[in-house]
C-alpha cells in the first residue's frame, strides 16, 4: 500500500502494561513514502503486525493536525522528533533518510507512568489544572466582553502562553522531568489578563503545590523545554511564575 | 408513523426562549445534590454542559475516550466563533445571524432553535472572555472580528487559527474546576458502549475502561450525549482519528431517532490527498478565504507553475460566478464549485484534484497599508510583499506552517493547493427544542444532534452551537425533565436493564475477537470510506446510492466474517476499539445512503445531481421535502422514516442566492 | 494564621535558595578575584599582602565570611539534594537522549561541574584558607604583613597544583556560564529588554573571572610574577 522507497529500521519500546518489563524491539520497514507523517509510518507498521497476527504498537494520537496534544513519541532522543516546533503527527518522513535507524520511546517521567508500549498516563496535568488553572466564574455571571479592554500586547502575550497543547514534551525532554513550562504557561496566561487577577496569588500557590505533589522534578533552566515545545512556549513564563510565587509567599498576607 | 413533537414553545419567535426560560420548572438546590447526570464527551458541548450543571449543584459524571478532556476534537476548530454582537457596527443583529444561519442551512433548520442560538450567541463571548479565553484584540483593547462565509458582516471572534483550542481550554478549565471541587467525577479513557434504558427512560450507560478493558455500569437521572459528529464514516475526513458515531449509534438502536443523516458538510479548503497512505485530511481554515482568492488556470491541464500564469489567464471562478459574496460563499457552494472546475479538467497539482488559494493580492495590499503606517511612501513591490507577509503571518501563521509541514511547499511563496474534504455532519440524533432525543432523559448536544444547521452549516457556527447547547440551553431545559424525577432513587447497578446492556456490549466485543479472519479493521474502514465518498459524497444520484447501499451491505457481511482483531478484551486494545466504531459506521453508512436516496431534492450539503438548476445550483423541493428526516431503528439494520415538518413563519423561503 | 508555608520546601523555593546563594557567591568571586589580582602589581606581593591582611583582620569581613560559608554550604547541600531529587523524577532513563539538540551540555551538567568545584574547593581551602586562618603563615613581608603571597608562590611551583587550578577554573567558567543568567531567571528577572544584557554580561563575567583566576597560578609557575 505504501508508495515510497525509504527503508527504515525502527527500534520501538514495547511494554505489555505498567507492571511488565519493557524493551526495545527491532522492526524493518520498507517502501515508506517521504510524504507520510511519522504516525502514518506507524500505521503501516501496525497494519503489517496485525497481518502477521501480532499485537500492534499502542500509541496516543487523535487529531493528527498538531493541536490536540495526544501524540507523544520520544524519537531519536527528542520529544516529537528532530524537527522543532512540530508534534509527532506533523513530523513527516521527509525529515529522515533512507536507511535510517529510528529509536522510539515513550515519555519518561515518574509522574507519567507507562500504560502500554508508547502510551503514558498524563492525568497529572489534569490534576494540576484542577488545582487552580482556571478563573472561578460560573456560567451566566459574565459582563459584556468589551467592558474589559485588554491591551493587545498583553492579550497576545496571554494567548502565546495559552497556546500550550499539554502534550508533555517539556517534561519528556527536561533532564529533571520538570513540568514548570506547562504549569507556568497556564499561570502566566491568567496572570496577564485582568480577569485572572482576583485569584492570581492563590492560583500560583496551589498549582505549584500540586505540581510538586505529582512528582515532577525541579527546573534548572537548561531551556530544553522551550527548545522542544511544539508551540514555542517561552521560558519567560517560568520567570513570571517564579515572581508570582515569591509575591504570593513573601508579600501577600494570605498563604495556602 | 409516530407524531414527532419538537416541543417548540408558543408565542412570538423572539419571545419563545425568554418565556420558556422564565417559566421552566426548577429543581431546588437541595434536590440537585441528589440528582446524577451522565455527560458523555468532553468537547465544547460536553465540557461546558458538565461544568455548568455541576456549578448549578447537580452531581455529574463525565466520560471521554481520550486521555484528557482537553483533547476532544473541538480543539482543532481553527477559524472562529460567531456572535451577534455588532461590535463592528456593520448592521449585525440577532435577527441577521438567525436569518443568515437559516439561509446558509438552505431552509432546512428549525426556526425556533436557530433563533435561540442567535440570542445566546452574545452571552457565549461574554462567558468565554470572563474565563480568560484570550480572543484576538485590536490596539484599542477591544475584541476583533473577521469575516466568514455566508455572511456580509464581520461577526466572527477568533484567537489566531486556534479558536477551538482556546474555547475548549476555557470550558476544560471550568470543568476541571468542578473536578477539583469533587462535583464532577471525570472518567478519561472510557468509551460508552450502551445506553441503559429503564421503563422507557435513559437511566445510565455501560462504559468500557479502555485501559483495563473492564465494562462498567454507571447510573444517572439523565444522560447527555455530546459525542460529536460522524464524518469519519468517510475514513478520510478532517475529524480526529478517534471521532466516532458509536455513542450516538447505540442510542439510536435504543430508540433515539437519527435526524437528517445524509447532511454532510464538505469543507472547500483542505489540503489535498497526497497518497494511499493518508490517514486523515487537514483543514485550512475558512478564515483564509478572507484574504485568499481562489482560482484555476483558464487553460485545461495548464502545466505551468502557478506563479508563472499571468493574471488574465486565471479564472477566479467564485468571484466570476458569485459577484456579491465572491470567495466568501458558503461552504457547500464553494466545494461544489471546486469540484465542478476539477471535473471539467481545470484542476491543478499532480492529482489534478486541487484548486489554488492565493494570498498574493492581499499580501501586497496589507503591505501597502503597513508601509503607510511606517511612513514609507511609494514602496516598491518587494517592500510591500515583505511587510504584507508579516501581517499574513500574524493572522494565519500556524496554518501556513502546518501547510508547509504537510506538503513541503511554502505558501508564502506559492499559492496553496486545496480541495474539498469531509468536515462536519449536520445530521445527528433528532432532538426536540429542549435537546431531548426521542428517548426520555436522553439528550444530545453539539454536533451529535441535528438541530441548528439545516442542510449546511455556516463557518464559525459549530463552536457557537456547541457552547450554546452546553452553557446556556441544557442547564435550563434539563430542569423540565429532572423536576419530575425527584422521586427517582439511584438505579441499582444490578437492575436487569444494566445486566442486559452489559451482556450485549460484551457479546459484541467477544464476537469481534472470535471472527479471527484475515483483514484488519482499517481495511474495512478504508473500503467503507471509498464507497461513501463515491456514492454519498459531494454529489449523489439515485443510481449510485442504490449501488452504494448494496456495496455497504456486502462490506458488512465481509466485515463480520473476515475481520481480524488481535489481543484480548480485558486489556488496552485499540484494534478492538476501532472494530466497534467501524461496525457502527458501516450500519450508519447504509442509513446515510437511504436518507440521501429518500431526499429527492438538492439542499445545502446534500446535492443530488438529478436536482439542479440550469446553472448547476442546488434545486430544493420545498413542497415535498421541507421536513426533517428522523429515522427510527427497527432492528437488524432496518429503519423507518418519520417526518418533522419545518414551518417557516418568520422567514420567507426562497431560492438561495449568493450572486 | 498566615505563614511562609512551603515557601522554601517547594520546588520553586528550592530554586530560590540556589539562585540567591548563587548570586551571592558570584558577588563574592568578584571581591576574591580583585584582591588576588593585586599580585599582578608584581611588587613581590606587597600590595597583595595588604589586601590579604585587610581581609583577614577586618571584623566586618570576618563576619561576612561566616555568611559566605553558610551560603556556600546551602548552595552545595541544596544543589546535591536537587540533583538527587531530579534524578528520582525520571526513574527509567531513555535509551537514546539527544540533549545537545535542545540545550547546552554545561547547563545539563551543573551537578557534575559543581561537584568538581567542591573537590577543588577542599584542596584550595586547605592550601590557603586553613593556612592563613589556623595553622598560620610562616613569614612576613617587607611591610611586616603576613606573607600570604609567599605561600601562594610556593604552592604554584608544583605543576600538579597548577593544572588542578586551571582545570578547576574551566569548570568554574562553565558553571558560571549557566549559573549567572540562570540565577536571574530563577529570581523571576526575565525581561525582553534586560535579559539579553544579563546573558551577555554573564558570558563576559564567566570568562573574565575564570581567566583571571587561572592566570594567577600560570603566571607564578611561569615566573612572570616574583
Amino acid at each position: 500500500m505504501s508508495t515510497g522507497n525509504m527503508n527504515l529500521t525502527l527500534k520501538v519500546w514495547r511494554q505489555k502494561n505498567n507492571n511488565a518489563k519493557g524493551s526495545l524491539v527491532d522492526y524493518k520497514l520498507s517502501d515508506i513514502s517521504p510524504d507520510m507523517s511519522f504516525l502514518e509510518m506507524f500505521d503501516v507498521l501496525n497494519e503489517g503486525l496485525v497481518d502477521k497476527g501480532e499485537e500492534p504498537v499502542v500509541f496516543d494520537h487523535d487529531c493528527r493536525e498538531g493541536i490536540c496534544g495526544a501524540c507523544s513519541m520520544f524519537i531519536n532522543g527528542q520529544p516529537h522528533g528532530p524537527v522543532q516546533g512540530v508534534t509527532t503527527c506533523q513530523l513527516h518522513m521527509r525529515s529522515f533518510k533512507d536507511g535510517d535507524t529510528i529509536v522510539v520511546e515513550p515519555w519518561r517521567a515518574k509522574a507519567f507512568p507507562v500504560i502500554k508500549d508508547l502510551m503514558v498516563d498524563r492525568t497529572a496535568f489534569d490534576r494540576v489544572i484542577a488545582s487552580g488553572g482556571f478563573i472561578s466564574v460560573n456560567t451566566g455571571n459574565a459582563q459584556d466582553a468589551n467592558n474589559l479592554p485588554i491591551p493587545k500586547v498583553q492579550a497576545d502575550s496571554a494567548f502565546e502562553a495559552a497556546a500550550c497543547i499539554g502534550c508533555g514534551a517539556c517534561v519528556a525532554t527536561c533532564k529533571n522531568a520538570s513540568a514548570m513550562l506547562f504549569v507556568s504557561a497556564k499561570i502566566s496566561q491568567l496572570a496577564q489578563l485582568p480577569q485572572g487577577q482576583p485569584e492570581r496569588y492563590r492560583r500560583v500557590q496551589s498549582m505549584v503545590a500540586q505540581m510538586d505533589a505529582e512528582g515532577f522534578g525541579n527546573c534548572t533552566n537548561t531551556g530544553a523545554c522551550e527548545a522542544e515545545c511544539p508551540k514555542g512556549i517561552s521560558l519567560e513564563n517560568i520567570a513570571r511564575m517564579n515572581r508570582d510565587f515569591y509575591s504570593a509567599k513573601f508579600v501577600s498576607e494570605e498563604s495556602i | 408513523m409516530a407524531e414527532l413533537n419538537a416541543h417548540i414553545p408558543e408565542g412570538e419567535l423572539t419571545e419563545k426562549w425568554t418565556k420558556l426560560r422564565s417559566s421552566m420548572p426548577l429543581v431546588n438546590p437541595a434536590n440537585k445534590r441528589s440528582i446524577e447526570i451522565i455527560v458523555v464527551g468532553s468537547g465544547l458541548a460536553g465540557a461546558s454542559a458538565a461544568a455548568t450543571l455541576a456549578e448549578m449543584g447537580y452531581k455529574v459524571k463525565c466520560f471521554c475516550f481520550q486521555d484528557s478532556p482537553r483533547r476532544a476534537h473541538s480543539i482543532a476548530a481553527q477559524g472562529g466563533i460567531n456572535a451577534a454582537k455588532n461590535y463592528q457596527n456593520d448592521g449585525d443583529s440577532t435577527y441577521r445571524l438567525f436569518y443568515d444561519t437559516i439561509k446558509g442551512g438552505d431552509y432546512r433548520a428549525r426556526e425556533a432553535n436557530v433563533h435561540r442560538l442567535a440570542e445566546v450567541s452574545a452571552n457565549i463571548i461574554d462567558q468565554c472572555v470572563a474565563q480568560g479565553v484570550p480572543l484576538a484584540r485590536e490596539y484599542g483593547g477591544l475584541l476583533d472580528n473577521r469575516s466568514f462565509g455566508g455572511t456580509q458582516v464581520q461577526r466572527t471572534f477568533y484567537a489566531a487559527g486556534q479558536t477551538g483550542q482556546q474555547l475548549l481550554l476555557g470550558a476544560y478549565s471550568a470543568l476541571e474546576r468542578q473536578v477539583g471541587m469533587g462535583k464532577v467525577e471525570m472518567f478519561t479513557r472510557h468509551e460508552m458502549l450502551e445506553v441503559v434504558v429503564v421503563e422507557g427512560k435513559a437511566r445510565g450507560i455501560i462504559a468500557r475502561n479502555l485501559i483495563t478493558g473492564e465494562l462498567e455500569r454507571h447510573s444517572g437521572h439523565a444522560v447527555l450525549l455530546c459525542t460529536g459528529g460522524y464524518g469519519n464514516v468517510f475514513y478520510l475526513s478532517t475529524n480526529a482519528m478517534g471521532s466516532n458515531v458509536t455513542a450516538a449509534w447505540k442510542a439510536h438502536k435504543k430508540g433515539a431517532f437519527f435526524g437528517n443523516p445524509c447532511y454532510t458538510q464538505i469543507h472547500p479548503t483542505c489540503i489535498p490527498v497526497s497518497g494511499d497512505h493518508q490517514s486523515k485530511l487537514t483543514l485550512m481554515s475558512e478564515s483564509l478565504r478572507n484574504d485568499g482568492r481562489i482560482w484555476v488556470p483558464k487553460k485545461k491541464d495548464d502545466p505551468r507553475k502557478a506563479t508563472d500564469i499571468p493574471e488574465d489567464e486565471r479564472d477566479y471562478y467564485l468571484e466570476r460566478r458569485y459577484p456579491a459574496f465572491g470567495n466568501l460563499v458558503p461552504r457547500d457552494v464553494a466545494s461544489r464549485a471546486a469540484k465542478e472546475r476539477c471535473d471539467a479538467g481545470y484542476g491543478v497539482g499532480a492529482s489534478k484534484l486541487a484548486v489554488y488559494l492565493d494570498f498574493k493580492a492581499n499580501t501586497e495590499r496589507y503591505g501597502r497599508i503597513e508601509a503607510n503606517k511606517h511612513n514609507i511612501h511609494n514602496p516598491d513591490k518587494e517592500t510591500c510583499m515583505r511587510l504584507g507577509r508579516e501581517v499574513i503571518k500574524e493572522k494565519y501563521g500556524n496554518l501556513f506552517d502546518m501547510y508547509k509541514q504537510i506538503t513541503g511547499e511554502d505558501p508564502y511563496e506559492l499559492p496553496m493547493r486545496i480541495y474539498p474534504a469531509v468536515h462536519y455532519t449536520m445530521g445527528g440524533l433528532w432532538v426536540d427544542y429542549n435537546l431531548m432525543t426521542t428517548v426520555p432523559g436522553l439528550y444530545a448536544l453539539g454536533e451529535a444532534n441535528f438541530s441548528d444547521h439545516g442542510a449546511n452549516r455556516l463557518g464559525a457556527s459549530a463552536l457557537m452551537q456547541g457552547l450554546a447547547d452546553g452553557y446556556f440551553v441544557i442547564p435550563y431545559t434539563i430542569g423540565a425533565y429532572l423536576s419530575k424525577e425527584l422521586a427517582t432513587k439511584p438505579i441499582p447497578h444490578d437492575h436487569p436493564a444494566f445486566v442486559e446492556a452489559e451482556a450485549s456490549a460484551k457479546a459484541i466485543l467477544d464476537k469481534f475477537l472470535a471472527i479471527k479472519g484475515t483483514k484488519s479493521v482499517d481495511h474495512f474502514h478504508k473500503k467503507l470510506g471509498k464507497i461513501m465518498w463515491e456514492r454519498c459524497g459531494m454529489a449523489r444520484n439515485a443510481e449510485g446510492l442504490k449501488q452504494g447501499i448494496a456495496e455497504i451491505q456486502q462490506l458488512r457481511k465481509e466485515f463480520w466474517s473476515d475481520l481480524r482483531v488481535p489481543g484480548d478484551a480485558n486489556e488496552l486494545n485499540p484494534e478492538l476499539e476501532k472494530a466497534g466504531r467501524v461496525a457502527d459506521f458501516i450500519e450508519l453508512g447504509e442509513l446515510m445512503c437511504m436518507d440521501a436516496l429518500n431526499r429527492n431534492e438538492s439542499c445545502g450539503g446534500h446535492f443530488r445531481e438529478e436536482y439542479q438548476t440550469e446553472e448547476g445550483e442546488a434545486l430544493r423541493d420545498d413542497v415535498n421535502y421541507a421536513y426533517v428526516s428522523a429515522w427510527e431503528y427497527k432492528g437488524d439494520v432496518s429503519f423507518e422514516l418519520h417526518k418533522e415538518e419545518l414551518k417557516f413563519e418568520n422567514i420567507k423561503v426562497a431560492q438561495r442566492s449568493y450572486k | 494564621m498566615a505563614s511562609f508555608g512551603n515557601a522554601f520546601s517547594s520546588s520553586i523555593g528550592k530554586k530560590l535558595i540556589m539562585g540567591i546563594t548563587g548570586l551571592f557567591l558570584i558577588s563574592f568571586l568578584v571581591v576574591h578575584c580583585l584582591i588576588n589580582a593585586l599580585i599582578f602589581f608584581n611588587d613581590g606581593g606587597l600590595t597583595f599582602n595588604i589586601g590579604a591582611h585587610f581581609m583577614a583582620t577586618n571584623w566586618l569581613i570576618r563576619a561576612g565570611e561566616i555568611v559566605l560559608f553558610v551560603g556556600l554550604i546551602a548552595h552545595i547541600v541544596q544543589g546535591l539534594r536537587l540533583t538527587f531529587q531530579n534524578q528520582a523524577a525520571r526513574p527509567v532513563k531513555y535509551a537514546v537522549n539527544n540533549g545537545k539538540a535542545n540545550s547546552k551540555w554545561y547547563s545539563r551538567s551543573m551537578g557534575l561541574l559543581g561537584t568538581l568545584l567542591l573537590i577543588f574547593l577542599i584542596v584550595h581551602l586547605s592550601n590557603f584558607w586553613v593556612v592563613s586562618r589556623f595553622t598560620g603563615i610562616p613569614t612576613v613581608d617587607a611591610n611586616g604583613h603576613e606573607d600570604l603571597f609567599a605561600v601562594m608562590k610556593a604552592s604554584f611551583q608544583d605543576i600538579k597544583i597548577v593544572i588542578l587550578y586551571v582545570l578547576a577554573m574551566v569548570s568554574l567558567a562553565y558553571h558560571l556560564l549557566h549559573g549567572f543568567s540562570s540565577a536571574f531567571q530563577t529570581m523571576g528577572w526575565n525581561h525582553k529588554k534586560y535579559t539579553p544584557l544579563i546573558k551577555g554580561l554573564g558570558i563576559w563575567y564567566s570568562i573574565l573571572i575564570s581567566l583571571l583566576f587561572a592566570a594567577m597560578p600560570i603566571a607564578i609557575y611561569a615566573g612572570f610574577i616574583n
